[in-house]
């Protein structure tokens, strides 16, 4: 364990920047979200839930995956160039941390993506236990435990201190990298910190949520649920849950013209919106109530039965706060799992 | 997937086409064309099996997932037969031969030639379009004649001019011992002796006995019924098998487009029996 005045924090990030980039949470326009750290930019690590999560780190929002040009009817394909640098990520939280290991299962298993792959090779992830959580949190359904964040390493914010613990070979890498800046800490903090972190959690109206009808054998039964109809009515299909989501990872394939060749670009999709699976011959989803049945019978019970039994959600409460109907994820686990 | 020279640091990915050379081009009926399509040394693209699809593209146009029409005992080439229904279809349908594209796959599961089917009688329903993926599976039989039993083609079409491979079926399927094609159009045509109505009536007019199994293909609601006739003559889920057609975008069961239930039709299917088919969730 280590440890370092919260005062000396700019020279940390100026040492990690200086051998890698480095993402973390930036205010800027009112918000916070992950952004490459300058001298200049304002570090916001009091915000416990950035907009968007730190899954575009890795998984970004869009990015080119080849450039195409077509001389004289001769096409030639360029692929982009894939991350080969090391770069660190520093403050998510152990939700999202646990959002990349739903990806992981999607972009790793083969065959795998190359792209997110790179990147989760080469980025190093300080994840820093999330101090006062929140009331639309509720990890701890999903077995996640935000005073104990699971990552390449994990911070915890106690009183003037950070405290810094590398968990995995590449934190180790990069404590070393910054060893001068720390002095040796003490357990005794972190230890406290933690067990008012999860005495918080405890407490938290959603921490008690009960996940037990969402199996695979009750794929057909919660599909046919009359509930859906009931429950879809106010979304607006605007997509907000799904971008601010870290385990949504649908996208779109698209290609810009940039007027000497081509870019073929993929970007988050959403499957919220009509045109998702629109095809020439029809839509398999043609009401809103399919589309919103979809996303979360997907989060519930369609990507555990093909993933051991993890849920596709990490309880960060986004979707709770970000609705503009109201909707979230939460109403529908209490809906169809049962409670009122 | 597709080898790059671009001298780069990548590692090849599975969504970086290869570049196909279209080497002829058939127009089939007014809205359907097949293309033929090498690399561009001439030689085939991949591998398939019989039911595969592949990821066709125009850069700049768009992208989009079709059946392999040709069978994998084609050792030149691989063969699209694609309907012009849209953007990338238009645009494909304006190309020449010597014309370059972009391909990726093959994807999916194939039709069981070689393992549930092998040995077996086998009866292929099929509509318009929809006889493309069941093309390869026909001519890959065809080819190895001695490992099938008896060759059942029942084919629609709206009209005399919209039966795709109308040449091939005449000239090979029908000529080929041990198979029988069964042509139908929906309406009454001039220079059409042959069958007039939709393929379900058709398919309980004939009364095909149960000892085989069927590979069906077409639009829903030919399906829907093709399925509803074969019960009713006795067949079971467990003898009936059909590709799905979903939106696709990676092909790979990972852009969550082709999600149905657990399932991912580009990576699961697009081959499914109708027993496993019933299992999911009702939205293909």
């Amino acid at each position: 364990m280590y440890q370092i005045k919260k005062d000396r924090l700019p020279e940390l990030f100026a040492a990690m920047a200086g051998a890698q980039d480095l993402f973390l949470p930036i205010r800027k326009a009112d918000q916070t979200n992950y952004g490459l750290w300058t001298e200049e930019v304002q570090v916001d690590l009091d915000t416990l839930k950035t907009v968007k999560s730190g899954k575009d780190c890795f998984f970004p929002q869009s990015e080119t995956l080849y450039s195409c040009k077509n001389e004289d009817g001769k096409l030639s394909i360029d692929p982009a160039k894939l991350t080969d640098e090391p770069f660190v990520v520093f403050g998510m939280r152990a939700c999202d941390v646990q959002g990349l290991k739903v990806l992981d299962n999607v972009f790793l298993n083969d065959p795998v993506d190359s792209f997110y792959g790179a990147r989760r090779e080469h980025g190093t992830v300080v994840a820093i236990a999330c101090h006062e959580p929140e009331e639309t949190c509720f990890c701890k359904v999903f077995g996640i435990d935000a005073a104990n964040p699971a990552s390449d390493v994990a911070a915890w914010f106690v009183g003037e201190d950070l405290y810094w613990k590398a968990l995995t070979e590449k934190g180790e890498r990069l404590t070393e990298s910054v060893k001068e800046l720390f002095t040796d800490g003490d357990d005794t903090a972190v230890e406290e910190e933690k067990k008012q972190i999860q005495a918080i959690i405890e407490k938290l109206p959603y921490s008690h949520l009960d996940l037990s009808r969402f199996t695979p054998e009750r794929t057909m039964e919660l599909f046919d649920s009359p509930l859906w109809e009931e429950m879809y009515k106010p979304c607006l299909a605007c997509g907000t849950c799904t971008f601010v989501c870290p385990t949504c990872q649908c996208y779109d394939i698209k290609d810009f013209n940039t007027g000497s060749g081509v870019q073929r670009y993929r970007c988050w999709d959403s499957c919220m919106y009509s045109d998702f699976t629109m095809m020439a011959h029809g839509n398999m989803r043609t009401s809103q109530m399919q589309r919103f049945r979809q996303r979360f019978m997907h989060k519930l019970v369609y990507y555990p039965a093909n993933n051991d039994g993890m849920f596709s959600c990490v309880g960060c409460g986004r979707c709770v706060s970000k609705c503009p109907a109201s909707l979230n994820i939460v109403k529908v686990i209490k809906k169809l799992g049962g409670e009122a | 997937m597709g080898e790059c020279t671009c001298g780069g640091n990548h590692k090849s990915d599975m969504l970086i086409p290869m570049i196909g050379v279209i080497t002829d081009i058939r127009t089939e009926t007014p809205d359907v064309k097949t293309f033929r399509i090498v690399g561009r040394d001439g030689k085939k693209l991949f591998e398939h099996m019989p039911g595969q699809c592949a990821m066709v593209s125009v850069p700049g146009v768009g992208e989009a997932m079709f059946s392999i029409t040709s069978s994998p005992t084609n050792k030149e080439f691989q063969e699209f037969s694609i309907k012009r229904c849209g953007s990338l279809t238009d645009v494909l349908h304006g190309m020449n031969p010597g014309d370059e594209i972009t391909v990726r796959g093959p994807y999916g599961n194939a039709f069981p030639v070689e393992t549930a089917l092998k040995g077996e009688n086998l009866l292929f329903i099929a509509g318009g379009i929809g006889l493309a993926p069941l093309r390869s599976v026909i001519n890959y039989v065809l080819d190895n004649r001695e490992n099938y039993g008896t060759v059942e083609i029942l084919y629609g079409s709206r009209s005399a001019d919209d039966l795709v491979q109308l040449e091939e079926i005449q000239q090979v399927w029908c000529k080929t011992d041990g198979v029988d094609v069964y042509l139908t159009i929906d309406r009454e045509q001039e220079g059409w002796d042959g069958h007039v109505g939709f393929v379900p009536s058709y398919l309980k007019e004939i009364g095909f006995t149960t000892d085989k199994k069927v590979l069906v293909c077409g639009p829903p609601i030919m399906i829907k019924f093709v399925l509803a006739g074969l019960t009713e003559m006795g067949f079971t889920k467990e003898q009936i098998y059909t590709t799905l057609e979903l939106r696709m975008k990676c092909g790979i069961g990972k852009c969550g487009r082709c999600n149905i239930g657990s399932k991912y039709v580009c990576k699961d299917g697009p081959v499914f029996r109708f027993d496993e088919i019933d299992e999911l969730p009702p939205e293909y």
